[in-house]
């Protein structure tokens, strides 16, 4: 609106008549944002739109569905005690592992864990990634070379040594295992979104606050993040299989969530040792596991195509 | 570049300090010592045996101890493994780790980079999609679930063919046993190098001077191996580096399932037992490994990219 009223401004007073019509009818076009030209063409990409159909259900079905599953993933059931094959008269509909606790409660319950790890340590290699990456970039000089320098050093520790002497220090603690999970997982976006925030950082708009008195601090929250934002969405997608298959190989080794809790990688881990008497146990986790691997790729895929209009 | 080099090696002698320092205070900090039983020891034998490995000295001095030993090349004697110097461990468990990580390596270079160009040449055609899917299929089932199912399916099922393979054990390093392992943990990094090569060559494909060497009227064979393959390869090098990071964890998950008496086993085990010595002597050695072949991965990216020069 503001540019049609000075264009108006300067080419005189005599268009203005059937000018005075024409912005009518553009004010009725309603403009697009970014993001809204980015959910359409991500709504064109098939393999996206039905992984994060599938994401939801699955989440949904793992949050929700243990209230009408008649066992609880933990508790034992005395009449089987042993692998059984699926019984709808006791209510095991996917069976009972080798102690007799049923599967599909546990499988639900071992999804809980995957999805929750998966977002919660994505959140603390967004929260760190983000910060660290914008202020690196953004201030440059002597800040930028010592957080670099860090990540640098990072990069070469073998970290998921690290991790497993933590885990096996502080014992199989959740909530550290996404902290960790986190700490690993920062350094890669904090890069990608460094390198943003050099492109960024001479633009226009950034002057212009600064020229008006915007804070450094305040400048990085409220022009520069929210100008990476497609960037780190495309990457947090990525991320969350990669948290998700790490904290299963954790759990594989026996170093993950504590028993009688699991997760799906626990899951594989017991039904590999059980897979020539009843397939079943390795099976059926794994085909959850890499579905939701999968589907988290496939929407990573298509969001990078939808953000990034430079491979259209 | 040689000032570069050293440059980067100086830097990586403070890295390995840290990675030293922070790994030993961390194995310390661990409720538990290496040898709590369930049966406890009487206090006196408990006391000399800590006394024997001196373990009865305050912190800081076995700390000081441990990197004064260290720079003598010594890592010290395994705290689980009677007898055994940790040297002498990881001597043994070494080389089958090793072997098997090169040949995965190879065996991931050798079908990766052919399927990745093949997908990109033929670019949205059957077989590009076909050869992604298998790729990502790769990344998206972990090697503990591939391992099983192989073993399920060459070791159970298989059993009485001709296909049968053995699913467990060295047998020092009999081909036979090393096949399954090797395809296991070589399948993600076939799956990753066939996706990188794919979109990088795409890329590299759509620029200026390839048009050019095509407009000269090359052959489009030649124009491929002669002019976009070799920059191409630029970010599949790239890759390598973090690659040996996922061969180490890689094989801590293949050497659990095959039962090999690699290093991937000792560290696991050996976090588990409280065996300080054998748990820092693992984790030196992987970092000196990721920093000297992230040394590699730069001399060939200056060896592939003639705008790259390090000063």
């Amino acid at each position: 609106m503001s540019d049609a009223h000075m264009s108006e401004g300067r080419s005189g007073a005599n268009l203005s008549v059937p000018n005075a019509d024409a912005l009518d009818k553009a004010a009725d076009v309603e403009g697009r944002s970014l993001w809204q030209d980015a959910f359409r063409r991500l709504q064109t990409n098939r393999a996206a739109m039905v992984s994060a159909i599938v994401l939801i259900v699955m989440a949904f079905v793992c949050f929700v569905g243990p209230v009408l599953v008649p066992w609880s993933y933990e508790e034992i059931d005395w009449d089987i005690l042993e692998a059984a094959p699926p019984n709808f008269d006791t209510g095991h509909y996917l069976g009972t592992d080798s102690l007799g606790r049923d599967l599909l409660a546990r499988i639900l319950q071992g999804g809980q864990v995957s999805f929750l790890v998966g977002i919660l340590a994505t959140s603390v290699a967004l929260v760190v990634g983000v910060t660290v990456g914008a202020t690196a970039g953004f201030m440059g000089g002597r800040v930028d070379q010592i957080l670099m320098r860090f990540v640098d050093v990072m990069y070469a520790v073998p970290l998921m040594f690290f991790i497993i002497i933590l885990m096996v220090v502080f014992g199989r603690n959740f909530y550290l295992m996404f902290l960790a999970i986190g700490f690993v997982e920062w350094l890669t976006m904090s890069r990608i979104v460094r390198g943003q925030t050099l492109t960024l950082k001479n633009k226009e708009f950034i002057e212009a606050a600064r020229a008006s008195g915007g804070s450094t601090a305040g400048i990085i929250a409220r022009h520069i993040i929210p100008n990476v934002l497609g960037v780190v969405i495309v990457y947090v997608t990525l991320t969350i299989p990669q948290v998700i298959l790490l904290e299963s190989f954790l759990s594989f080794l026996g170093l993950g969530v504590q028993p009688p809790m699991t997760s799906w990688g626990a899951l594989i881990a017991e039904g590999a040792q059980e897979m020539e008497i009843t397939p079943r146990t390795l099976i059926l986790p794994a085909v959850c596991l890499s579905t939701t691997l999968f589907c988290f790729n496939f929407l990573g895929d298509g969001l990078r195509d939808a953000l990034d209009p430079k491979d259209r | 570049m040689w000032a570069y080099f050293t440059r980067r090696l100086f830097i990586a002698i403070p890295t390995l300090w840290v990675v030293i320092t922070v790994a030993f205070f961390l194995m310390r900090l661990a409720p538990g010592g290496p040898f709590d039983q369930e049966a406890p020891l009487p206090p006196e034998i408990m006391a000399n045996l800590k006394a024997a490995y001196g373990l009865d000295q305050p912190l800081w001095w076995q700390y000081v101890n441990y990197l004064g030993n260290l720079l003598q090349g010594d890592f010290g004697p395994s705290f689980k493994y009677k007898d055994f110097s940790v040297t002498e461990l990881i001597g043994q468990g070494f080389p089958v780790s090793i072997q098997n990580g090169a040949a995965a390596l190879f065996l991931a270079v050798l079908v990766g980079i052919p399927l990745g160009a093949m997908a990109a040449l033929k670019q949205n055609s059957g077989a590009d999609h076909a050869a992604m899917t298998v790729a990502m299929t790769g990344i998206v089932i972990p090697n503990f679930v591939v391992g099983p199912l192989l073993a399920l399916i060459f070791g159970i099922w298989l059993r009485e063919t001709m296909f049968a393979l053995p699913v467990a054990g060295w047998n020092n390093g009999a081909l036979p046993n090393r096949i399954l392992p090797v395809i296991c943990l070589a399948l993600p990094f076939i799956a990753y190098i066939a996706r990188i090569t794919r979109a990088s060559l795409i890329e590299t494909l759509r620029t200026n001077y390839v048009r050019t060497a095509r407009a000269k009227g090359l052959p489009f064979r030649m124009v491929v191996l002669r002019h976009a393959f070799k920059s191409a390869m630029i970010p599949v090098v790239t890759y390598l580096g973090p690659a040996t990071v996922f061969l180490l964890t890689g094989s801590m998950v293949i050497e659990t399932i095959f039962g090999l008496p690699g290093i991937g086993r000792y560290f696991v085990q050996g976090a588990l037992n409280r065996d300080y010595t054998l748990v820092m002597g693992v984790t030196i050695l992987a970092a000196s490994l990721v920093i000297l072949l992230n040394l590699f991965v730069d001399l060939a990216y200056a060896w592939l990219d003639p705008k790259v020069r390090y000063e």
